[in-house]
């Protein structure tokens, strides 16, 4: 039995792990400051946090923000699950079309930011008091690579129709609607766009083409920058950054028009912080908050800020076509399932 | 404690109807676990897939269900599912077993080394070998011509990924089930002139069957509830599991998402009852009185394994290499020149190397706290004297885990930890709640792993202290844990490794200063840095090689000091 003893130092190896993982919580909670801390649900690209942390931070001294960062889905389906003891105390940086469903469901605190009167019209909430506020608005682009292009000769497209044609056979990447937003919105936008009927028809003959519809809005653009596939349908702010990292495409707006969606901030109701998130929706609107969300994206709500980011589109203001949040909501489940039923059910196995 | 009587069924002598102060704190304890268990794994599971009974809060009954078999997609989707489960247990099986059949019953060379290589797939997380095929196979893959079809986007490519990623599993259920085996059948088999092949197929395989069995269900479910590699490479092939990705994902569609869930249960479980069964049967084949087999050389039986595994190992690592080199390439695949910024993560993500280091954290108390709750139920469940109906129970929500996608299990979380008035809500958006679910995701394989080595240990051991008046604690401390204690280490580095790469449950319960490694790969593979999330994957992977490294080393010392037992 005296086993034991001579295993002493593996009892020991243990309680060192314990001793350590201990150690490195504690030194993280001694760094926790005075200020109120703000948490900050976002679905903002990563290298976007920290300067808008920095700024904000800097101009509000006696508020800090935490940010909890994911892509739009996993966010909404999480902001959704805490509905009933919500966790959150702002949404800065989620699409408007989640911040409806919240609306919808009565999780936000209405606010009108002061200055709200500044930003442009379509960026602000038609209720009195504002429950959200439009900071950033993104259109779906064709993500085109000039270098596949090149060794295959294959024409480069101006137009959403040109991508039915039979030269791009397979070379053409979607989301899939029913798990992306970007896919929602690219399709809710030819909709309206060119009626139910003929909408159809396109996906119809586009369907032809489409060689895969991704899970993700982000991949169709990385794909067509990878040279995976021939282009993508995604979203403008993906394309521009993959082409600033050296990536071979074009950004194409169709000339039909582009389907596009907001990026939005709101309070969550319930919030034990409301004076700072004020402060933080106050200063979401001010020129300087513009300026930086205009180092990534064209389109602002700030009509004084009216930088094109490096590798953008140009023109894309005038490209959004006229888009309905309303009727997307409301149509959403039932254009879904007509799509499902059109063109998802048919991928089976080769 | 070299001689131990070799008895396996002989249970306490009862000497009082009464139960004993033993008893007692046995039962309080079943009872606590069963606590436990209920918290960390049923309470949350139930949260969630009660949701697909209700439709905004009302209970709808079973309408939710008819909608969805309503739909013809479901068709394709379970069908799919299903078809890369079947092929894809049907290429890992037999693999899998050569390779332990080599590792266990031949005198080939470098063992260690191929057991090592086997073991990567569990050391990555999922997208790391997607990563490797689309740099292999993908449209501008190097070998992309060598794929059928000419796309790895699709089932060719789920299975393909699957086969890497289950490999591991299967072998180390094989390796058990092919290293116990009894010298003296063998013997008797050769003294009676039966041929090599005779003696394969008589006595190997059989002995083996049972082993077979579980492995075969264990990749059936993984392949099952498994959405990561779908997701990536799966193209427009639909199966289950990104089902319920649309739907709670895409869709937030709570209610549909949970009737999936529903559904993916009950393969899972099918599958986990006839294991059970098969399971039960095994533990009468093998007796203590067995003597080892000690595998003899034979050079060209030896030889031929060694080009087997050279083969699969071989691939393995390749995939591995191809992956470490995509984490130092400049932009794939337009320029391919190398560079080390790929690792400085905070260029990527603002928790950089942060995130790292909040992993490793994550994955050390999950190893400690894990394997100290998993070995101590294993052995409440074992040793406790009757109250079957108590241990039943506790059994069958340890189970549970393997058969449900993480995705479930997250939101499962959110819903039953972030209640209103839940008193353990002070756990929600803490490092607490990333451990325990953790240790709840993981918790089915350990708690085998206990089980059997529990099974070895003779139960005289509690009938003497009982009769000696030592307290059962004392007994359990001094004599069951330095027995057990490599299957202990083998329990934690388990949850150490698995804790690392797990992504589809902590997604949804990460906060600010807790996000993971894990997660940070997935987030820069989606934001188009597929190289540096091929490096951050690379950390993981370095990491846990480096625990398993040191596990081995220490193994190595302890074995000889406390397995002495083991050998005659």
């Amino acid at each position: 039995m005296d086993g034991f003893l001579r295993n002493r130092p593996m009892i020991g190896l243990f309680a060192a792990a314990a001793g350590v993982a201990l150690a490195v919580g504690f030194a993280g909670e001694a760094s926790a400051q005075q200020r109120t801390r703000l948490t900050v649900y976002t679905a903002l690209e990563n290298d976007q946090l920290q300067p808008y942390k920095q700024a904000f931070e800097n101009d509000v001294k006696d508020v800090e923000i935490a940010w909890v960062r994911d892509s739009t889905g996993v966010m909404t389906a999480r902001l959704l699950a805490e509905k009933d003891n919500p966790r959150a105390d702002v949404i800065w940086g989620l699409s408007a079309s989640s911040v409806v469903l919240f609306e919808k469901q009565g999780m936000l605190a209405p606010y009108t930011p002061k200055g709200a009167d500044q930003i442009k019209a379509v960026f602000r909430d038609s209720k009195n008091p504002m429950v959200w506020t439009g900071m950033d608005a993104y259109l779906s682009v064709v993500c085109f690579n000039t270098a596949e292009a090149g060794k295959t000769n294959a024409p480069k497209p101006v137009s959403w129709e040109d991508l039915t044609k039979p030269a791009y056979k397979n070379q053409i990447v979607m989301p899939n609607p029913a798990s992306s937003g970007t896919g929602y919105l690219t399709i809710a936008a030819w909709l309206q766009l060119m009626g139910e009927a003929k909408g159809w028809q396109y996906m119809d003959a586009l369907h032809q083409n489409v060689a895969v519809y991704t899970h993700s809005g982000s991949a169709p653009c990385v794909q067509a920058a990878r040279g995976e596939r021939l282009m993508g349908i995604g979203f403008d702010m993906r394309g521009a950054s993959e082409k600033s990292k050296g990536a071979p495409i074009d950004i194409i707006l169709p000339k039909e028009g582009a389907g596009w969606e907001m990026e939005a901030s709101a309070i969550v109701k319930g919030t034990k912080n409301l004076a700072a998130a004020q402060k933080l929706i106050d200063w979401s609107v001010t020129k300087q908050a513009n300026e930086l969300y205009n180092k990534h994206y064209a389109i602002v709500a700030h009509p004084d800020s009216k930088n094109i980011p490096p590798n953008y589109p140009a023109n894309a203001e005038q490209s959004m076509v006229k888009n309905d949040l309303a009727w997307m909501a409301n149509e959403r489940e039932r254009i879904l399932a007509e799509w499902t039923k059109r063109y998802d059910g048919k991928s089976a196995p080769k | 404690m070299a001689e131990i009587p070799a008895n396996d069924y002989l249970i306490g002598p009862r000497v009082k109807s009464a139960m004993s102060r033993d008893d007692i704190i046995m039962r309080a304890g079943v009872v606590l676990f069963i606590g436990f268990l209920a918290v960390a794994v049923a309470l949350p599971l139930w949260s969630l897939l009660s949701k697909s009974f209700e439709n905004r809060g009302e209970f709808v009954g079973l309408a939710n269900y008819i909608r969805y078999f309503s739909t013809p997609a479901l068709f394709a989707s379970v069908w799919n599912s299903f078809y890369v489960a079947v092929i894809t247990t049907a290429i890992v099986l037999p693999l899998a077993f050569v390779y332990a059949y080599a590792l266990t019953r031949s005198d080939m060379r470098w063992k260690g080394l191929f057991q090592a290589l086997a073991l990567i797939p569990i050391l990555a997380p999922s997208l790391l070998p997607a990563i490797s095929l689309i740099y292999l196979f993908g449209n501008q893959g190097f070998l992309k011509t060598w794929i059928p079809g000419g796309t790895i986007y699709g089932p060719i490519g789920i299975t393909i990924a699957q086969v890497f990623y289950c490999f591991p599993h299967a072998l180390m259920i094989l390796v058990t089930a092919l290293s116990m085996a009894d010298s003296r059948l063998y013997e008797a088999a050769d003294a009676l002139g039966a041929s090599k092949r005779r003696i394969f197929f008589t006595v190997t395989l059989p002995g083996a069957k049972y082993g077979l069995f579980s492995a075969a269900f264990v990749i059936f479910t993984l392949v099952i509830t498994d959405f990561g590699i779908a997701k990536v490479i799966g193209g427009r092939f639909n199966v289950l599991a990104t089902d319920i990705y649309k739907q709670v994902i895409g869709q937030q569609n709570f209610e549909m998402g949970a009737v999936v869930g529903m559904v993916l249960l009950v393969p899972a479980v099918l599958a986990f009852f006839a294991d059970r069964i098969v399971q039960r049967r095994q533990v009468a084949l093998l007796s203590a009185r067995a003597v080892p087999l000690i595998p003899k050389p034979e050079p060209k039986r030896d030889w031929a394994l060694f080009a087997f595994c050279t083969v699969v190992g071989g691939l393995i690592f390749g995939i591995l290499a191809v992956a470490a080199w995509g984490s130092l390439i400049s932009f794939w695949p337009y320029n391919l020149s190398l560079t080390l910024k790929n690792y400085e993560f905070n260029n990527f993500d603002t928790n950089g190397w942060g995130a790292y280091g909040n992993s490793v954290q994550m994955a050390a108390w999950t190893a400690v706290i894990g394997t100290s709750i998993i070995f101590v139920g294993a052995y409440l469940l074992e040793k406790t004297r009757g109250f079957a109906l108590g241990r039943g129970l506790a059994q069958f929500i340890a189970m549970l885990p393997l058969a449900v996608p993480g995705l479930v299990i997250g939101l499962g979380y959110i819903f039953f930890f972030n209640a209103r008035g839940n008193p353990l809500g002070f756990l929600y958006a803490t490092i607490g709640i990333l451990v325990l679910n953790s240790i709840a995701h993981f918790y089915t394989v350990s708690h085998l792993t206990a089980t059997t080595a529990l099974k070895q240990l003779d139960t005289e051991f509690e009938a003497v202290s009982a009769s000696l008046k030592v307290p059962l604690l004392r007994t359990f401390w001094k004599v069951t844990v330095p027995v057990c204690l490599p299957a202990i280490l083998d329990i934690s580095i388990y949850m150490f490794v698995n804790a690392m790469t797990t992504v589809s449950a902590v997604i949804f319960l990460y906060s600010t200063d807790t996000k993971l490694a894990s997660v940070a790969v997935v987030n820069m593979e989606e934001s188009g840095f597929t190289a540096a999330a091929a490096a951050m994957a690379m950390m993981i992977v370095f990491t846990s090689a480096g625990v398993k490294i040191a596990h081995v080393l220490l193994t190595r010392g302890l074995d000889k000091r406390t397995q002495a037992w083991r050998r005659r």
